[in-house]
């Protein structure tokens, strides 16, 4: 499903043909990148009741001061349908759509994980950020700092694993997340 | 063509280049470069009101009057927090209103300065848009962008805060009146499978209903006439919301009456039976539901709505139909038409026999009085003297702006200015002197509350000062009244704090105010009271000395369904039954 700016709705609305049970959403806004447009979008999360998961936001277009957001929300199909229309009705927003409905879309997230120790601990989390193609970014006689890549269910357990390990602190970006294929929004 | 001048002259230009003859505001430190402008020109009329907070309904009024845009012009901080009410009452409404701010100097912002607060921070969320104008060079395309985002689409308030140093400072202005800077283009046009879908629906009904709203008004002038075709075309029975009432006459013969909370038992019967349910420009407000669970539970929905977030905001409906109601029902008669549907004649016979027996129930029938006024006959009695004349009527809200609903037929649609979503007491009076100054020879009536009427009071000052002769029809019952009602009801009559002790003299606040001040109190003297109100070319504050304890009736409770509606002549129900109960002083 997409919403875009000024077009013509369908006249049949896709929820009945979606699983009516909660879960969580990716969606995709397009925005002109200009002050206040985050708090717009904040808001209406705040002010309507909505969750927000996680939200990621930068300039991807600076030619045409195009910012993308990327917003985790959970709810049931038509309140995630209300939730769009209810962005799309904002004025600086040109472009909603749900990742998630389009299925199967590329997601990742960034993370910095710090962990502390000696000996064998120090040993076991140098191994697992192997298994898990995390890089070294810094290093100290009795600490490492972890960045890894990846879908957010493979950082979450990788950040499981490092609590086992000395974990002192984590910082973690949100998502970033596209289509499959040729096609862009 | 472009033309070099100053910020707060690109202001006046803009104004004039979108017609604007009108506004309403109050000076201050952070808006004075405009109002320097303002006074050396005569183009625009500046209406100076008491507090900001009229200037916004002031401008709501003349915008609901005429189907123009209505703008006010305030300075920052206090005088924004003010105007809040105002913005937000027009977004509940979808009324087209430009607010313009002075702000502190740029230079300022963000250091606590004097008369500094975050107006596009405070007014995000009770406007459409809006915009802190940072440059010059932006503010004419700023300018006229929020009038064209006010008018089009699902009509709203928006906001553009000024600093004062941009007010005077040079730049290069062009009228870019037609150009969109944003690329906000709302679809008009709903899709031919809808419509033709539409047609279907409706051909096949056997027990059908319009349900209209302020979106039919808000359309236009074309749509109230197309929506009347398309009544007369199908013969369907047509219920209104608050909002949309005026744009099916009130004597009609399809009419049902205004529907919902304290709709009439056949417009809400005939919600609840339904097979198919065609809402035009309304949104399935709480007020006009009940209990959504039990809501119209057997008909297919059709929702004409030209905001796509309105459908399946909280009931499921079956057909949307995204797009302007005006183009919708022209694209929906022209689809009727070709189509030449054969109705179920037996069936729809059927169901106006059902309705007449509903409407045989006479559900706004009250205990009449020879002692004291009762306040439906305070209104049926206005109506019956205004009627014929070039009327327009605002309220406040409570009791008495229900029993304008219910009892003072509106045979034209911009004639009631009420605020509706957002439930504002105090909307009436500021809302009427915007309404006097866009028809000046016409009369304009504020009916309002003795509560609600307190809280704008001083716009009297305003009306008088600008020779806007609002008349002011006061339903004296001596309570918060509708709040009375609900605590009798629902929270064992425990009246707690909802009578107006210390009420002021109302005939001697307006005289003291340079306005004429009427009391009546008895039955016979309503007629010529009412007339020597009408006769008077000055503004009146009119005491109308109603029962104290009268219920606003029928009512479906908060949170039940439409078919448990309490009506008002039960004589079973103990909870609900009297009125006449005490005659005032």
């Amino acid at each position: 499903m997409m919403i875009v700016a000024g077009q013509s709705q369908s006249a049949y609305f896709l929820e009945e043909e979606l699983p009516s049970t909660e879960r969580s959403h990716t969606l995709s806004v397009l925005v002109d990148n200009e002050p206040g447009v985050l708090a717009r979008v904040v808001g209406l999360f705040s002010g309507r009741g909505y969750n927000i998961e996680s939200l990621t936001v930068s300039e991807i277009e600076h030619s045409s001061h195009m910012s993308r957001i990327t917003i985790v929300t959970t709810g049931r199909p038509p309140v995630i349908s209300q939730i769009m229309h209810q962005l799309g009705r904002l004025v600086p927003v040109h472009k909603v759509i749900n990742l998630t409905w389009a299925g199967d879309a590329l997601e990742r997230e960034l993370a910095l994980v710090k962990v502390a120790g000696k000996g064998e601990m120090r040993d076991e989390a140098l191994r697992l950020a192997q298994a898990f193609n995390a890089r070294i970014v810094d290093a100290t006689l009795d600490s490492y700092v972890f960045e890894i890549t990846g879908a957010p269910a493979d950082i979450d357990r990788f950040v499981g694993l490092m609590k086992e390990c000395g974990l002192v602190e984590l910082a973690r970006t949100g998502l970033a997340a596209l289509a499959r294929g040729k096609t862009g929004i | 063509m472009t033309r070099q001048m100053t910020g707060a002259e690109m202001v006046i230009q803009t104004l004039v280049d979108q017609g604007v003859d009108t506004i309403f505001g109050y000076p201050g430190s952070a808006v004075l470069p405009i109002f320097d402008e303002l006074f050396q020109q005569e183009e625009v009329r500046h209406v100076l009101v008491r507090h900001e907070q009229g200037a916004g309904h002031a401008a709501e009024g003349y915008a609901r009057s005429t189907g123009k845009v209505g703008v006010a012009l305030v300075t920052s901080g206090p005088a924004i927090a003010n105007m809040v009410t105002a913005l937000a009452d027009a977004r509940a409404d979808s009324i087209p209103m430009v607010c313009i701010t002075g702000q502190v100097p740029t230079t300022l912002i963000g250091t606590d300065a004097f008369q500094e607060a975050d107006t596009v921070g405070i007014t995000r969320p009770c406007t459409k848009h809006n915009w802190l104008v940072r440059r010059i060079e932006d503010l004419p395309g700023i300018l006229h962008e929020a009038f064209r985002i006010a008018t089009t689409g699902r009509p709203g308030p928006v906001l553009v805060d000024i600093p004062k140093n941009i007010q005077f400072q040079t730049g290069t202005y062009e009228n870019c009146k037609d150009k969109a800077l944003t690329q906000y283009h709302p679809a008009v046009k709903a899709p031919d499978a809808a419509i033709r879908e539409a047609v279907e629906l409706m051909a096949a009904a056997k027990k059908p209903i319009l349900y209209t709203g302020g979106g039919v008004i808000n359309s236009g002038p074309k749509a109230v006439a197309l929506l009347r075709e398309f009544v007369k075309m199908t013969g369907f029975p047509i219920t209104s919301t608050l909002m949309g009432l005026g744009a099916y006459p009130s004597s009609g013969k399809n009419w049902l009456g205004m529907l919902g909370m304290h709709g009439t038992f056949e417009a809400n019967l005939a919600m609840h039976d339904c097979d198919v349910m065609v809402c035009i420009g309304a949104r399935f407000d709480d007020r006009i539901t009940g209990r959504i669970d039990a809501f119209s539970p057997n008909s297919k929905k059709i929702h004409i709505d030209i905001d796509p977030s309105s459908i399946n905001k909280t009931v499921m409906v079956d057909l949307p139909v995204v797009g302007d109601v005006g183009q919708v029902i022209e694209d929906l008669i022209a689809a009727w038409t070709a189509r030449k549907p054969v109705q179920d004649k037996a069936a729809l016979a059927a169901w106006w026999k059902q309705i007449d027996a509903w409407r045989a129930k006479k559900c706004l029938a009250y205990r009449p009085s020879a002692e004291a006024i009762m306040p439906q006959y305070a209104i049926e009695r206005l109506h019956a003297l205004t009627r014929g004349r070039d009327t327009y009527i605002t309220t406040e809200v409570g009791q008495h702006q229900m029993w304008v609903a219910q009892y003072y037929g509106f045979d034209q649609p911009n004639r009631l200015m009420t605020s509706g979503g957002l439930g504002t007491m105090g909307y009436g009076l500021p809302a009427a002197i915007g309404t006097q100054l866009a028809h000046p020879g016409s009369l304009v009536i504020n009916v309002a509350g003795d509560a609600s009427i307190q809280m704008n009071i001083r716009e009297l000052s305003t009306a008088v000062q600008h020779n806007a002769p609002v008349k002011t029809f006061i339903l004296n019952n001596q309570h918060l009244g509708m709040v009375r009602q609900w605590q009798k009801l629902f929270h064992g009559n425990r009246i707690s704090h909802s009578t107006t002790d210390a009420q002021p003299d109302f005939v001697r606040l307006a005289e003291a105010y340079g306005a004429v001040g009427i009391r009546c109190s008895k039955p016979s003297e309503l007629d010529d009271a009412i007339e020597e109100m009408i006769r008077i070319d000055r503004p009146v504050l009119f005491d109308c000395r109603v029962v104290n304890l009268a219920h606003c009736l029928p009512m479906i409770p908060a949170g039940k369904a439409h078919n448990e509606m309490l009506l008002g002549m039960d004589e079973e129900n103990e909870t609900v039954g009297g009125g006449a109960d005490k005659v005032p002083a």
